[in-house]
């Protein structure tokens, strides 16, 4: 149906506006037009590792029709000399909104809107498959022409909106052609992105993990309705289907998208060409591990300017290195062997990509894989390297001529011709007089000095050593200089016309008085140019900072690796039914605890004096928000589709922080903007690791359900999201487990089934495979969840927060299911009107397994003065209650045959205390997660000097760069949002 | 035996006196052999403390004086005493629930409203006041938020039956929130990067103009937001400065230098960047709630623990507020907040000073109250133990102003009917296992 749009939109503009040979001529007789021209002599990059010298280039209309030394040009060709001059490649942008409007953002609506606009498509509109950019292509020459002026012939141009974009269009940049020439190919790529459509305010998805669950149904549904399984017509699915073989490019926007986006096209088959962030040195190995083909773009932070010593405090060290670092990147590919394109994307200008690629290969990106980047590899990407990307016969004749070598600051590009089409920038005929030269007028003799830009010479003239006002003009071929000596306002006048650039200029030059004479410039050959080039290349050699993991403050140089290491001597809390042990020593070998007792030998073994310390597990925190991009995906009443594992962010700075209070696991949970939330990370405090080193391995599987205010939104203004009240939380859960049995049943029975993420991990809870953690407040509500359960056959694992759970402790018991709440919050919101500091106690002397939590990056750092609180309201024992951060959550969890206490074979996972862990006076001095020290205090101290070090260093670059004239951006400092439960959006 | 007596004694009368403000003291009562911390950094290992009229008349050693008991005798051996402690810029009484807007009476509209009292919006009855007590904090700076300039603040006692009983000093103080050096942007689930404020300087001269216009007001007519500035310009009443970073606090400094105030500084998170100058002109500093997370990522992990440690080594006065998230239900925990200093550095009695005797000199009300010192108020508690740490801070007694008070709330009310409750199930089913089971 598209083609045929295409043909009728072809068949108007052909007719209008371009006649060939077989249309009809009316105005005249017939004159067929080929044109062959020969460019000689020329340095022509064929491609980027095959340079020809003195060679020619032939075209004929719009393509190359041979390219070689020594060729033979045919009689009646045009040739032009290209001496000195060099021919290049046009380049390729694969990730440009060229000649298409941007999208109008539909204005701000009051309520929430969760249905979607369209019909006839998928059921959500920010899946937009069909958008075909071609439709609304319309050619525009102003952006053409700054695109031609920095090297782009060729675009692959897109409608910059939604998740599933769309298609885009390959177009040439050649005015003088109509759409159908300019169009390579109407439908090039496949794009995709995490934004949401700018023209519908469907809620869903409000986050990157709900964008991912998203396209993974998208996937489903359309294997479903390719097998004719959907009877109605999906317009969105059909094009999906239909676009499934093209390119397919995913914006990423940083390193951690672009691992996001790798598995999700792993699980898919799809391998996404990836639009990176431009900060992918940070992760380079991960990267490479992905093994797909990058888009860089350019857009290199500016420098901070830090002039004022109050606001430079607060930009981090870690903007900071990014300032430094990025313009690495491309180089950092290189270095790795990982293919990339560049693009313009991002840049507020299109002139700065110049710039800022000269910058990448100051930052050591090599020329000729710069040049590969926007030629062959795009090319190549695209399935069109016989026809772009390189000057070989039978491309289409898309080349740049310049003076020289085209990445190179002062090279001019002369002229850049488009299918055959010349673009004229500068004139080619223009003569080089940059230099200096001995200037002779009637027996006084000057310093002259040229320099600039061809059009844009400027002059200065001295007598002796005093400078001398003076102006010079250089237009076609003449050169007019005029000047005053010292003092005076008589103009001394001079003229000439060039022939040859920098050699010796004669001319006529006009006295103050009126006379005429004659003078000349003798053009000094520039000496010790080595010298002054060498000079020139320390001067630009950047100082750069070193990488570390993550890449902040507190990052690993390397990441640390696991040793042995044998405690002596030391307080040890078990947790186990040795109670409190004094004066023993813990082996740790190959992550694991290996021995316990006294007087133990290890040769290969760290020590580490315990005396006078506590050795305890570590922390485990069963609810917190840190270490994620996302927590809520608020979008729907339920988002059982939706899991943290996909957005766990390793360069979370509470990490670390957490890390120096004794936390080794937590997990990560959805937040709770609605009854079934999303799935959970159960993730290792590995600061230094990427995200799926962090995830523990066939972990159990758990999801965040929740109660109360916050899904009935009652502290929200808007009121149109089922449920309203508790009443209606009850039916949306007997209405999901309902619908997820009879999935179950089907798909069980062996029929065909359309996969539905979000029923299939409802089916999962039903069949036991995975825990229910909710989120959970008064007794009502409570208790009504348990009713449900038992109705469907299974148990809730854990209620969390539970500040009502102390009445109805016994049910609780009976049920079989564990608490885990905060040690003494209450009254911030009507629900906890009644919530006790004795809720653990009370719920712990039921039989209850209890723990308690953080939900708060703040508190979920002393969790160990947390646990002590059990001890003050409701008189546990310290053993006890040592165990609500410990043991007990890693009961909740299901993870207690491998962490929370300190038992022989289980993981390495320990805290060493200077004192009991539970006393306010106690303060973790080294944590280790399976044998590898994540926090050492002494280590931390370290990093304090060198943190100060650093920054001080960065301070003084961008100080000097800016007195050197470079640009310089207002300081700011990135702002966190406190994460907590009811908290939306994505951090990045 | 006979101790354990009275011990009951007292504890059954109180039990029954729960929320009900207690009588004056009428009855000697003396306090012997605890550990006294007397909120001025010095402690009597075996003390006797004696309170008349609701004043203490003896705190001696009892190992050394002659002293003899009087009226009724506590013996808390083995317990320790501290003073009453005290929140500054607290907004308990003013909001009950959070999220429940019509019980929230702390924000006022307007840009400068030194004419605004919190004193009369507070309630004695809130329910998260009364939690206060059992854990030692006795006293408050009731001080309302918002705008420029938000309001006065005065000074509580947390056992009254009206706010003009609860008074111990009124209007105390006026509060400025300084205009912010960077902006934020986006919204709180998203936000955007910080940028300096464009508009500092102006907000800063406004602020000036205001002090000035005040200052120099001579209109005959009453205006009531200029009239409530003249105990500012006599010094009657402090000026509060909420601030943080290094150039807000140093333009406080010179603001308040300039403008010949009393000057206390709020928050100040950067504090220990302007050292000599706080020296210099004798400011004190409440410094920003102890358990935060560092402002910057650079910054050390420890730093918000650190900062008392670091300000009072150098010589600065400094007290312990508790403001921020769920301010008014955290409170309570103050005392584990000057606990978490000591961790990091500070000395024992200092951290107790920290939310005694030194706040009491900030607030301007150390002769009457902060520490126990004979003359003032026996605003005093017995912890079995150490009370700045979590485990060790069970109170057995509190009196303010002599009075014994209730340490019952709605919450140990709940614990113990719900305890009730499974004793008396468990009288019919077979008594639970006390340690805990593994779920399915």
């Amino acid at each position: 149906m598209n083609n045929f749009k295409f043909s009728i939109v072809l068949f108007f503009i052909i007719n209008l506006t371009f006649s060939q040979e077989y249309h009809p001529k009316t105005n005249g007789v017939k004159t067929p037009k080929h044109t062959t021209i020969a460019f000689i002599n020329a340095t022509i990059h064929i491609n980027p590792s095959q340079v020809l010298e003195g060679a020619t280039l032939l075209i004929k209309n719009n393509k190359i029709v041979s390219v070689g030394v020594d060729l033979k040009v045919p009689n009646n060709t045009q040739t032009i000399d290209l001496s000195g001059k060099s021919i290049y490649p046009s380049f390729i942008d694969l990730y440009s909104n060229f000649g298409l409007d941007k999208p109008k953002a539909i204005p701000h609506q009051k309520s929430p809107q969760y249905d979607a606009n369209r019909k006839g498509y998928y059921w959500n509109d920010h899946i937009r498959p069909e958008t075909n950019s071609f439709n609304s292509f319309k050619y525009d020459n102003k952006k053409a022409k700054e695109l031609l002026k920095v090297g782009f012939g060729i675009v692959n141009t897109h409608v910059q909106d939604a998740i599933i974009s769309g298609t885009g269009t390959l177009v040439v940049l050649d005015q003088n052609g109509n759409t159908a020439t300019q169009v390579l190919e109407e439908k090039s790529a496949q794009y995709f992105s995490f934004d949401k459509s700018k023209l519908s305010k469907q809620s869903y998805p409000s986050s990157i993990m709900g964008s991912m669950a998203l396209i993974r149904q998208v996937h489903h549904d359309a294997n479903w309705y390719k097998k004719g399984n959907i009877e109605t017509t999906d317009l969105a699915l059909e094009a999906f289907i239909a676009n499934k073989n093209r390119l397919q490019i995913f914006k990423a926007g940083n390193w951690l998208n672009d691992l996001r986006i790798d598995k999700l096209g792993d699980e898919f088959g799809v391998n996404y060409i990836i639009v990176g962030g431009g900060d992918e040195y940070q992760r380079i190995k991960n990267i490479k591990q992905t093994n797909t083909t990058y888009i860089l773009p350019l857009n290199f932070p500016k420098a901070y300017d830090v002039e004022n010593p109050f606001q430079a405090s607060k930009i981090s060290l870690k903007d900071m290195k990014h300032w430094n670092l990025a313009p690495t990147n491309p180089s950092v590919f290189t270095a790795n062997e990982i293919p990339f394109t560049l693009t313009t994307h991002q840049l507020k200008s299109v002139s700065d990509f110049k710039t800022n690629l000269q910058k990448a290969i100051k930052y050591g990106l090599n020329k000729e894989a710069a040049l590969a980047a926007l030629t062959t590899v795009p090319a190549k990407l695209l399935g069109k390297s016989d026809k772009i990307g390189s000057l070989k016969k039978g491309a289409y004749a898309n080349f740049m001529i310049t003076s020289g070598d085209i990445f190179d600051s002062k090279t001019t590009l002369y002229e850049h011709w488009i299918m055959g089409h010349k673009n004229s920038f500068e004139n080619m005929s223009i003569k080089e007089i940059n230099g200096d030269y001995d200037l002779a007028i009637n027996g006084k003799t000057y310093k002259l000095n040229i320099s600039g830009k061809a059009n844009k010479l400027k002059s200065k003239l001295k007598k002796d050593t005093i400078k001398l006002t003076s102006k010079l003009t250089f237009k076609e071929q003449w050169l007019t200089i005029h000047f005053a000596e010292k003092d005076t306002k008589e103009y001394t006048r001079l003229i000439a016309k060039i022939t040859k650039g920098k050699t010796t200029i004669t001319g006529k030059a006009v006295l103050t008085d009126g006379s005429e004479t004659s003078f000349t410039a003798t053009y000094l050959t520039p000496k010790d140019k080595k010298e002054d080039k060498k000079k020139e290349d320390k001067n630009t050699t950047p100082t750069l900072v070193k990488v570390s993991y993550p890449n902040m403050a507190y990052g690993f140089k390397t990441v640390p690796k696991q040793e042995s290491f044998l405690f002596k001597n030391v307080t040890v809390w078990t947790n186990e039914k040795e109670g409190i042990l004094k004066n023993v020593d813990v082996l740790i070998k190959n992550g694991k605890i290996e021995k316990i007792g006294k007087n133990i030998v290890a040769k290969k073994a760290t020590l580490i004096d315990g005396t006078g310390k506590h050795l305890t597990s570590g922390i485990i925190d069963e609810h917190s928000h840190i270490a994620t991009s996302s927590v809520n995906e608020g979008g729907q009443n339920s988002s059982a589709e939706v899991t943290i594992e996909d957005v766990v962010k390793s360069n979370d700075i509470n990490i670390y922080r957490n890390l120096a209070g004794g936390v080794t696991t937590i997990q990560i949970l959805h937040g709770s903007a609605n009854p079934i939330g999303g799935r959970s990370a159960l993730v290792k405090l590995k600061w230094g690791e990427t995200p799926d080193k962090m995830l523990i391995p066939n972990a159990p599987k758990y999801i965040k359900f929740a109660l109360g205010e916050n899904v009935k939104q009652s502290n929200w203004n808007s009121r149109s999201r089922f449920p309203q009240t508790r009443m209606g939380v009850e039916q949306v859960y007997i209405d999901y487990f309902t619908r997820a049995k009879a999935y179950d049943t089907k798909k069980k029975s062996g029929v065909p089934y359309r996969k539905d993420d979000e029923l299939e991990t409802i089916a999962e809870i039903l069949n036991k495979e995975r825990f229910i953690t909710c989120h959970s407040y008064v007794q009502s509500e409570i208790n009504m969840l348990m009713k449900v359960a038992e109705k469907f056959n299974f148990n809730i694992n854990t209620f969390t927060h539970i500040l009502e759970g102390y009445k109805v402790a016994d049910k609780m018991k009976k049920h079989g299911v564990g608490g885990s709440t905060f040690s003494d919050w209450w009254a911030y919101k009507y629900e906890v009107n009644d919530a006790i500091p004795y809720n653990g106690a009370i719920m712990h002397n039921q039989g209850i397994t209890v723990a308690f939590n953080s939900d708060d990056s703040e508190m979920s750092r002393r969790l160990n003065q947390e646990a002590a609180k059990a001890v003050k309201y409701g008189d546990l024992s310290e053993e006890d209650a040592w165990k609500f951060v410990t043991l007990n959550p890693a009961k909740l969890l299901h993870l207690d045959d491998k962490i929370g206490s300190i038992k022989v074979g289980k993981d390495a996972d320990v805290v060493l205390w200077n004192t009991n862990p539970l006393s306010v006076y106690a303060k973790a001095e080294k944590t280790l997660i399976e044998g590898v020290v994540y926090f050492d205090l002494a280590r931390d101290l370290k990093l304090r000097t060198e943190i100060k070090k650093e920054r001080n260093e960065l301070i003084n670059l961008m100080l000097d760069h800016k007195n050197n004239g470079g640009k310089t951006q207002a300081p700011k400092k990135e702002e966190k949002p406190h994460m907590h439960c009811d908290f939306v959006g994505d951090y990045q | 035996m006979k101790n354990i007596l009275y011990i009951t004694l007292l504890i059954c009368s109180f039990t029954f006196a729960q929320q009900t403000p207690g009588a004056k003291q009428t009855k000697v009562i003396t306090i012997l052999g605890a550990t006294a911390h007397i909120g001025n950094g010095s402690l009597i290992e075996n003390s006797i403390l004696i309170f008349e009229n609701g004043k203490l008349t003896v705190v001696a050693d009892a190992t050394s004086t002659t002293t003899p008991s009087k009226g009724t005798v506590i013996n808390a051996n083995g317990k320790h005493i501290y003073p009453g402690f005290i929140a500054p810029n607290s907004t308990l009484g003013l909001v009950e629930i959070d999220a429940v807007r019509a019980s929230n009476d702390n924000r006022e509209l307007g840009t400068f409203n030194p004419h605004i009292r919190s004193i009369i919006a507070y309630n004695t009855e809130s329910k998260v006041t009364e939690s206060m007590r059992p854990n030692g904090v006795l006293q408050a700076q009731i001080t309302p938020r918002g705008g420029r300039i938000s309001g006065s603040s005065s000074i509580v006692q947390f056992d009254a039956w009206n706010w003009e009983d609860a008074v111990i000093k009124e209007d105390d103080g006026i509060h400025i929130n300084w205009p912010r050096t960077f902006n934020s942007s986006g919204w709180w689930a998203a936000p955007g990067p910080t940028t300096p404020n464009k508009k500092y300087t102006e907000q800063v001269t406004e602020l000036n103009n205001f002090f000035t216009n005040a200052r120099y007001n001579n209109s005959k007519t009453t205006h009531l937001v200029f009239d409530s500035m003249k105990s500012v310009f006599n010094k009657t009443k402090k000026v509060f400065i909420h601030v943080n970073d290094e150039k807000q606090i140093i333009d406080a400094i010179n603001f308040a230098v300039e403008q010949q105030i009393n000057l206390v500084v709020i928050g100040a998170y950067d504090a220990y960047k302007t050292i000599p100058l706080l020296k210099k002109h004798n400011i004190p500093v409440i410094l920003k709630r102890v358990h935060s997370t560092p402002d910057n990522d650079d910054d050390d992990y420890d730093l918000p623990y650190r900062l008392a440690n670091i300000l009072t080594t150098a010589g600065i006065l400094v007290g312990l507020d508790t403001s921020g998230n769920m301010e008014r239900m955290n409170t309570r925990n103050l005392p584990f907040y000057a606990g978490t200093c000591v961790a990091f550095g500070l000395d024992k009695e200092k951290a107790v000073q920290l939310i005694s005797l030194n706040t009491a000199k900030i607030l301007g009300i150390d002769h009457f109250t902060g520490s126990l010192e004979v003359g003032k108020d026996a605003t005093l508690f017995i912890s079995e133990g150490d009370a700045l740490d979590m485990r060790t801070n069970k109170l057995t007694h509190a009196f303010i102003q002599g009075r014994p008070i209730s340490l019952e709330t709605h919450q140990t009310e709940l614990y113990k009917r719900y305890t009730e409750k499974y004793n008396n199930d468990s009288k019919t089913v077979k008594k639970s296992h006390k340690k805990s089971q593994p779920i399915q």
